[in-house]
């Protein structure tokens, strides 16, 4: 970058300036009448550049801060090999994350969700802009692509009135006299329903902040006389209820301006204490999501060691090398608490969008069963923050502790574990392990692992099932079948059998 | 059925016989607790003897050397019988040099199919609806000569272990299609289906509490497609939209409709939940193995 008196010049000026002479010449600036030839303008260093550059730093340096706390929450879980079958770990995280594949089960919400998703990908191409504008002091800086310019502030602008309107649409599915039906539940207590309603209002002051930009800006430039790269369906219509005044016009730009980044950074920063936070964590969480068919529950292979020298005295356990779904040395069976639980179970915590999905096609919570596997996941968040420091700048315990658990008189307090500290064992025995949780979630949330996890750890470490079950292992034990039959009679079935001779 | 059938007494092969011959069988036919105990479910075991039988392949069973899968204790969280009755299992599929494992069970299937390779145990696992499948595919069993199902109103009630834990759907469907029956879908059917409520050894203990019992919630859904009963189908809950049933309009059935199953947990709660709502004089519970052998004319 060089600077001839007042304006610096970048090798991009270079390169465009020919195209400039040849034809299209004051296309791409915003103040014509002080050159001759188009460059981009580039004050100088102001004051205002500066404190976009601190306030950059600080909002993308605060989100590290807590992405770096959140990480090491989830590294308390235990080690699973998740590595290899990349090219099929990809192929899925296409389809379901970013082609949104799961969420078409549902069509309605799908296209709401399609627009609010394909309208925050495209107009963060514009922050993009907004970041370099910022820290340069270039303005619209992308606007020396001209007919390509015009095409994007003209889908921004669209994609950002769909936006309201979807999310307008969600607002009311939530905040009707009669919600849908997965919007509600024991878990959807104070805060969780904050939360959702915050984040559309956010989206819609965003969205407006968008508008009042380029409504000004347009405005501004009509009233200097300039021409404004790009093209503005909603902004040019918008532009007509503004004052004529420059200054004002210029102030307002300047607010819009500063909104939309500001809202953008502070809204960063409140994804991790948020469900939201599933804009980012929806794609690891898929990329590490099991591949092996739904059926198969983990081997526990300290078990089988003990099993196998049981058997053959001159077994020697070999150091393991986990297997994908394979738990690497517990020092517990099954999970009494999160740090019990594999890293994976944890990620999922972290990337539920607490759409209820899961919860709705549960046939416990179906026929009135505590369980709901939408309230296991938010449950391991949650202990996890009470664990492990709450990695939040904005903790959600402000609104109290009711905002977050029923009032649990009836738990254990001493052992505040997730297992009876949150999730109660009459929850974890209603489940049918029918997976129907998992082939719900949008973002291939399994509850299903921490749930048979969990119930692990009532039986093996505290002998604690329902006495039927009790029944049906010594049944099995002694019978080799869960009923108490004997086994001399197993093969009665095929007594007097006669099949029918075709002729 | 015709009357000039004449019927023959099966004395069913057992592994331990063909090795003594020192041959070994086609298939290990893996019967399961229940098709071996289970009342209900011995006459499905008995039924998949009948086809196996008339089509002459080379099966056996292990009768008394058979024991549980272990799936029950390992759905309860008890890994450590699991483990113990696989290893059992295991010795003994390795003692005959078994490779291929047929069963009616699902639970049977996706345990060994896919939780017993991790113990060792790698076999080639198939469920009786791909068998029988394969047999009416390959001609094998044309479906004639028996009791006739042509426009029978049957509904096919997915088991969670045979469809969402391992993705089978068509093959228990084509097998009801070949019936030529009037096949109606529920709305939760396929990856969508509810569970029958056995599952997750919730088959030994009673439920926890709460509005209703899973069987009778399924088993309401599948009356209201077999009856047509679009005022009861428009309650139904948790299914997802793009599965829409194929639900025909009421029509008179008067020759009583099918809940069809694969699975002995599956039979006994949708059995329960017909005699909850007391529908057993017009709808019946069957196995798939039950309406083929049937619908084939093999019952004797
Ligand atoms: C990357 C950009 C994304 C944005 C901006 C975004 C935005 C949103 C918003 C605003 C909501 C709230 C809707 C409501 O109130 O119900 C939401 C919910 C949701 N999102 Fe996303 N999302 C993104 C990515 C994803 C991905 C990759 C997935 C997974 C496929 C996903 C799945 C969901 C689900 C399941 C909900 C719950 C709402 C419902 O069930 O209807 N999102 N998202
Ligand atoms: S697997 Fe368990 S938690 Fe998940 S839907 Fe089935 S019963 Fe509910
Ligand atoms: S676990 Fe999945 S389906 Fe359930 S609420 Fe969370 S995102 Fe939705």
């Amino acid at each position: 970058m060089f600077f001839v008196g007042k304006f610096a010049y970048s090798k991009i000026t270079d390169i465009i300036r020919p195209k400039n002479l040849s034809g299209k010449k004051g296309k791409f600036v915003r103040h014509n009448e002080y050159f001759s030839v188009p460059p981009i303008p580039l004050h100088p260093v102001t004051i205002q550049n500066i404190i976009f550059l601190l306030v950059v730093l600080a909002g993308f340096g605060l989100f590290a801060w807590q992405v770096r706390k959140i990480r090491a929450n989830i590294s308390h879980g235990r080690d699973r090999d998740m590595s290899g079958d990349v090219g099929e770990r990809l192929k899925k995280t296409l389809l379901v994350a970013f082609g949104q594949q799961k969420m078409f089960k549902r069509i309605t919400p799908a296209l709401l969700h399609l627009v609010v998703y394909v309208g925050f990908i495209v107009i963060n191409i514009e922050v993009i802009e907004i970041l370099i504008d910022g820290l340069f002091g270039t303005h619209r800086v992308l606007g020396f692509a001209g007919g390509f310019y015009s095409a994007l502030t003209a889908t921004n602008e669209v994609l950002g009135a769909l936006v309201i309107v979807a999310v307008a649409a969600f607002w009311w599915r939530r905040n009707r006299a009669e919600p849908v039906r997965r919007f509600r539940g024991t878990e959807m207590r104070a805060w969780p329903k904050l939360d959702a309603n915050i984040i559309l209002y956010v989206e819609v002051v965003l969205m407006v902040a968008l508008f009042v930009m380029n409504a000004a800006d347009l405005k501004l430039h009509q009233v200097e006389g300039a021409t404004l790269p790009g093209a503005f369906p909603i902004g040019s219509w918008l532009a007509g209820f503004l004052p004529d005044n420059a200054t004002t016009l210029h102030v307002l730009e300047r607010v819009g301006w500063w909104a939309h980044i500001v809202g953008i950074l502070l809204f960063l920063n409140y994804l991790p204490s948020s469900k939201h936070f599933h804009i980012i964590m929806a794609f690891p969480n898929v990329y590490f999501s099991r591949l092996m068919p739904q059926g198969q529950f983990s081997n526990v292979d300290s078990i089988t060691h003990e099993v196998k020298a049981m058997m053959d005295p001159t077994y020697q356990v070999p150091t393991p090398p986990a297997s994908e779904g394979a738990e690497a040395a517990p020092t517990t069976f099954g999970a009494k608490d999160v740090n019990d639980l594999a890293w994976t179970n944890l990620l999922n915590a972290y990337s539920c969008t607490e759409c209820g999905r899961c919860t709705s096609v549960c046939p416990a919570n179906l026929t009135g069963k505590l369980l709901s596997p939408r309230k296991i996941i938010m449950d391991t968040r949650d202990r996890m923050e009470e664990k492990y420091n709450s990695p939040l700048i904005f903790d959600p315990a402000l609104y109290g502790p009711a905002a977050k658990h029923e009032p649990q008189e009836q738990l254990d307090k001493e052992n505040h574990t997730l297992l009876r500290g949150y999730v109660t064992p009459e929850e974890l025995w209603a489940c049918t392990t029918c997976n129907a949780c998992v082939e719900a979630c949008p973002v291939n949330i399994n509850p299903l692992e921490s749930i048979i996890e969990m119930r692990r750890f009532l039986v093996l470490e505290e002998s604690a099932a329902p006495n039927s079950l009790n029944v049906m292992f010594s049944n099995i034990e002694n019978n080799g079948a869960p009923w108490a039959f004997s086994p001399s009679d197993r093969f009665n079935w095929a007594d007097e059998l006669y099949v029918a001779e075709k002729a | 059925m015709a009357e000039q059938t004449a019927k023959r007494q099966i004395a069913v092969p057992l592994m331990s016989d063909f090795a003594a011959r020192g041959e070994e069988p086609e298939v290990l036919f893996w019967v399961g607790c229940a098709g071996a105990f289970d009342d209900r479910y011995k006459r499905v075991t008995r039924a998949f003897v009948r086809i196996l039988e008339h089509v002459g392949v080379k099966y056996a069973v292990l009768g008394m050397e058979e024991t549980c899968t272990g799936d029950p204790a390992k759905r309860a969280g008890n890994e450590f019988l699991f483990q113990m009755q696989a290893m059992q299992n295991i010795t003994t599929f390795e003692g005959y040099n078994v490779k291929k494992i047929v069963t009616a069970c699902p639970h049977c299937f996706n345990t060994i199919k896919n939780e017993y390779p991790a113990l060792g145990g790698n076999y080639e696992v198939i469920h009786h609806s791909t068998f029988l499948q394969q047999l009416i595919d390959g001609g094998r069993v044309k479906l004639e000569g028996g009791e006739a199902y042509k426009g029978r109103r049957i509904t096919f009630h997915d088991s969670c272990y045979l469809g969402r834990a391992n993705n089978i759907y068509e093959a228990p469907r084509a097998v009801l299609e070949a019936l030529d029956a009037d096949l109606v879908e529920m709305k939760r059917s396929k990856a969508n289906g509810l569970c029958c409520g056995a599952g997750g050894a919730q088959m030994w203990k009673e439920p926890e509490p709460g509005k209703k019992d899973v069987n009778v919630e399924r088993t309401e859904e599948a009356l209201a497609t077999l009856d047509g009963n679009a005022e009861a189908l428009a309650h139904i809950q948790g299914k997802e939209s793009g599965n829409e049933g194929a639900t025909p309009a009421p029509k008179q059935n008067n020759q009583g409709s099918i809940i069809a199953v694969g699975c002995p947990f599956c039979m006994t709660m949708m059995a329960d939940g017909v005699k909850n709502k007391e529908r057993e004089n017009n709808v019946q519970v069957f196995d798939l193995a039950e309406l083929v052998a049937s619908a084939e004319g093999l019952n004797a």
